[in-house]
């Protein structure tokens, strides 16, 4: 059975005919093409996949696309300014080696903007209590939680 | 033209080159690559850790919808599709090679462990892909199963046939007569038996493969996620499928982390690419997280009893260890040489110990198979090296510290009883500044101030080597290396001047685009802007061995300076010819050909431009083109050592270890770029720590189900399982390659689990604890200790 959703992804509206049990993910990744969005254990435990739904980060290997039907999301292909200008969180990343082989990367980003909207100058175990959601294999967290940080303190509570 | 470079670039904290695209969503992994009309392929893997085959029934899976082929081992035997090789040939103590079972792609007849391939099946989608794949009926005859090495020796079970006792090999290291002879007049010795816990790799980008195949020239494509993708077509072609090398191109593009799991070739990667000229379409495979727990290659798994002699003042006189290493189910790329080569050589650690016998039993089971994992023979050798070390320092009552100064190294080069030739190190330097840096001195108060707050603290140390940018050629085949262990470069220089830089390393976190970048735009005094590296493609790359070993920058970064020497040596001859010198009068510096005590001088983009239109040209003598590449065959291993300090506190109510403190002080010879060191450190310590503290991986004894099979059962570490890390270095430049470089990737993995299991059995005063540490093991050991008071 396919089923016809439509939402608004990076401020542009789309929509396409998918079967019903096509995951958000998948159909970001697969029919979008938008491929900064990753799997990395398909059970919701990693974050590669966390993606901004409606102002929330939110994991889309977890719901299906029907879920989001209406929905405004936001993926980290959306992040930078349109002249391409990192956003204050993602040169956060940049300027702290907040990434190495940047596979969970665009999930840490996305976890890190919903994060830092609400605590613009968050101490250390603020933001490791932040990243429980998120597994990152080759950083030790160490550099990842001063770059949210100092993006968070650059963002000034304000996406 | 280019401005000459203003500052030195080695040394300095240079932002990632690579950054950019994957803070924006722009990196391309192989899973990100969609080739025009590709199938999807999913494996049917076996349920069962050992069952005979009776009968595969295709049909009802064949009349799926969207299913466009399905393979079993039979229609790979049938196109002679051979197994997988192992890289390494160990040779045992009567002088026998290791027994090498057959390693099928697709199972013939009999699987081995949860998780073995079975079939593949391949449709227009993957969810038709997966419908399908569960409609394959295997009918299966269940088979007992071992996956403990203690019991795999004695086991009825039979992993292969023609393996007695299930035994890969017996192998040992050392003089054992000296050896006795020394325990036997020790005046102490201090024994330890303890397990170093199977692991799980868990790159954070699932394993990923797509096959394709051009009819018109017969050519095959491999994207993969591989840290080596000139040794997969080495491997894939030579000896599975029997290709010719120059038909398969391999790509590994952006990888999301390896660890050395992404070493090996897999099946996986063998089946996609042979399926792809029998459906002739491309064919693509990503694991899910599931099947990366039971198909990649695992880590570690000994079961150690390991003895160390002193002398009454803690000189150490001799060490006698005793391994058995669960192969798994079968021999892995580089599996044999993991436990034996990397892991006796490395047992002298930092210390003179003057004689050292190492046994190593290595043994099938149905488990997954295990081969190199981050450190790769080195963590497990530290782990024993480290844990006698301190044991025996508590035991003598002797300060850690200074049982270690007591039978330090300190003249180089330093031959050890286990092989190694250690060229340099400086191992007091570290140990001062690690001791310094954890604020040592004032650890006794920090210790009584937690016991007011009812928690006991500890500390810990571990002084590791390990041996690096493996390797010399001919020492490796010596040992029963079937490859060379060089790296290759190629410096390609653009008539205006700008350079891109072919190397056959392969990053996948390391940051190779801008380290190697640096070390280019240093030597030959461009910006950094001008220089770009390429790696991943067998197409583009002239050769490779790849990244593994912590080998990079010493190896593939040497073959890259040879190369950027050839470019300069003849570019002098370019700049003599314009500027009506002598060659020999030419200098080449900071991006200018000088000559000598004039102000005649020719810039390095004058000179190349030269060297591409060539109207002015010494043709008589000279090619046209700036392009050189060099192969580098290292003269030595190179040999990082440190010294790590680790605090905890334990709950005494509910056994939670806190790392209150961690400190790193080690040496890697010159550094190219610190802030991605230091990185590298941060991310090998917690790999480390999750060893020691959350991470194990287990099997079910009766049935061999892996219990650990997802994210809720395998506990990798979080960002509020680890705390934040003191890390410094100390620099010893190695003496045998150009750069003076050692090598970084592995160490924090190597050095940390001692440190830290140091530092909980101080804090409870206990000899030895098991590893992962957890509240619940610690909270027995607390019992244990608080009914023994009573």
């Amino acid at each position: 059975m396919t089923l016809k959703v439509s939402m608004k992804v990076n401020g542009k509206p789309v929509s396409a005919e998918v079967e019903a049990r096509t995951l958000l993910v998948t159909y970001i990744r697969e029919h979008l093409r938008l491929t900064g969005t990753h799997v990395g254990c398909d059970t919701a435990q990693c974050g590669a996949c966390t993606v901004m739904m409606n102002g929330k980060a939110i994991k889309s290997c977890s719901i299906v696309a029907m879920q989001a039907e209406g929905a405004d999301l936001l993926t980290i292909e959306g992040v930078a300014k349109p002249d391409g200008t990192l956003h204050p969180m993602q040169a956060a990343f940049k300027e702290n080696h907040g990434l190495q082989c940047g596979f969970c990367t665009p999930g840490m980003v996305m976890n890190a903007l919903d994060f830092a909207k609400s605590h613009p100058n968050p101490s250390e175990q603020e933001v490791r209590e932040a990243l429980e959601g998120n597994l990152c294999r080759c950083t030790g967290y160490h550099n990842i939680v001063k770059s949210i940080i100092a993006g968070a303190k650059a963002m000034g509570g304000k996406l | 033209m280019n401005a000459p470079a203003s500052s030195s670039l080695v040394g300095a904290r240079v932002q990632r080159k690579e950054d950019y695209r994957f803070l924006t969503g722009a990196g391309q992994y192989t899973d990100d690559v969609a080739l025009p009309n590709q199938a999807h392929a999913a494996f049917v893997r076996s349920p069962h850790a050992h069952a005979k085959i009776r009968k595969i029934s295709l049909e009802k899976a064949r009349k799926s919808p969207g299913v466009v082929g399905i393979f079993t081992g039979t229609d790979l035997a049938n196109a002679k599709v051979g197994g997988l090789p192992c890289g390494w040939l160990i040779t045992d103590v009567n002088g026998q090679p290791m027994k090498e079972p057959p390693h099928p792609c697709l199972a013939q007849g009999k699987v081995r462990h949860v998780g073995d391939q079975v079939a593949v099946v391949i449709a227009e989608t993957l969810a038709q892909a997966k419908d399908a794949a569960e409609l394959v009926d295997v009918d299966y005859e269940v088979l007992p199963a071992v996956v403990d090495a203690a019991a795999a020796r004695k086991s009825k079970v039979v992993v292969h046939d023609g393996v007695p006792e299930n035994t890969c090999y017996v192998w040992a290291l050392g003089d054992k007569a000296a050896c006795d002879a020394a325990f036997a007049k020790a005046a102490h010795v201090t024994k330890l038996e303890f397990i170093n816990n199977r692991l799980i790799p868990n790159a954070i980008e699932p394993r990923a493969a797509i096959g394709g195949y051009n009819r018109a020239d017969e050519s095959y494509t491999l994207y993969v996620a591989s840290q080596n993708p000139h040794v997969e077509r080495l491997l894939m072609t030579a000896f599975v499928l029997g290709l010719p090398e120059h038909k398969v191109r391999v790509i590994a593009p952006d990888v999301g982390g390896g660890f050395g799991s992404k070493i090996y070739l897999y099946a996986e990667d063998v089946v996609v690419t042979w399926a792809a000229k029998q459906l002739n379409r491309p064919v693509k495979w990503t694991a899910e997280r599931s099947e990366s727990f039971v198909s990649d290659a695992h880590g570690r798994d000994h079961i150690t009893v390991a003895e160390l002699a002193m002398d009454k003042d803690g000189k150490f006189l001799g060490m006698r260890v005793r391994t058995t290493a669960n192969m798994g189910a079968y021999l892995s790329t580089f599996a044999s040489c993991i436990p034996t080569i990397l892991y006796a050589t490395l047992l002298a650690g930092q210390y003179t110990t003057p004689v050292i016998y190492c046994e190593v039993t290595a043994v099938f089971t149905n488990t997954t198979p295990v081969d190199a994992y981050r450190g790769a023979g080195r963590p497990e050798a530290t782990y024993v090296v480290e844990r006698l070390v301190e044991t025996a320092a508590r035991e003598m009552k002797l300060d850690p510290a200074e049982i270690r100064r007591r039978n330090f190294i300190r003249s180089f080069p330093y031959q050890t009883p286990v092989a190694l030739q250690y060229d340099t190190g400086n191992y007091d330097a570290t140990l001062d500044a690690a001791l310094e840096l954890s604020d040592r001195k004032n650890f006794e108060k920090r210790k009584a101030e937690s016991l007011k707050n009812g928690k006991l603290r500890g500390l810990g140390y571990a002084a590791y080597i390990e041996a690096c940018g493996i390797a010399p050629s001919a020492v490796a085949g010596s040992l029963g290396a079937r490859a060379g262990l060089f790296e290759a470069g190629e410096v390609r220089v653009h008539p205006t001047g700008s350079v891109t830089v072919f190397t056959g390393s392969h990053s996948h976190g390391q940051g190779h685009e801008t380290t190697f970048a640096q070390v280019v735009a240093d030597r030959l005094g461009i910006p950094i802007e001008n220089v770009d590296i390429v790696h991943g493609d067998t197409s583009k790359v002239l050769f490779g061995m790849g990244t593994y070993g912590s080998r990079s920058i010493a190896v593939g970064g040497t073959a890259i300076v040879k190369a950027l020497d050839k470019v300069i040596a003849k570019g002098k001859k370019i700049a003599a010819h314009l500027l009506e010198a002598s060659e020999a009068d030419i200098e080449y510096d900071r991006g200018e050909f000088k000559v000598a005590g004039t102000d005649k001088k020719k810039m390095f983009g004058e000179v190349a431009f030269a060297a591409y239109v060539p109207h002015n040209y010494p043709h008589d003598k000279l090619e046209p083109g700036l392009n050189e590449n060099a192969f580098y065959d290292p003269a030595n291993f190179t040999f990082p050592a440190g010294t790590y300090v680790c605090e905890v506190e334990i709950d005494r109510d509910t056994g939670v270890v806190k790392i209150e403190r961690f400190t790193a002080v080690d040496d890697f010879g010159r550094i190219i770029n610190p802030m991605i060191v230091e990185g590298q450190v941060h991310g090998g310590l917690v790999q480390g720590i999750g060893q020691a503290l959350t991470e194990g991986c287990r099997y079910d004894a009766e049935n061999g189900q892996l219990l650990t099979g997802s994210y809720m059962d395998y506990c990798m570490p979080r960002a509020d399982d680890v705390p934040s890390f003191k890390v410094d270095t100390r620099e010893t430049p190695c003496t045998h390659n150009p750069l003076g470089v050692k090598g970084c990737g592995e160490a924090g993995a190597i050095g940390s689990p001692a440190a830290l299991m140091n530092a909980i059995t101080d804090a409870l005063g206990v000899k030895d604890v098991a590893m992962p540490a957890t509240a619940q093991t610690v909270w027995k050991h607390l019992q244990e200790k608080s009914h023994a008071r009573v």
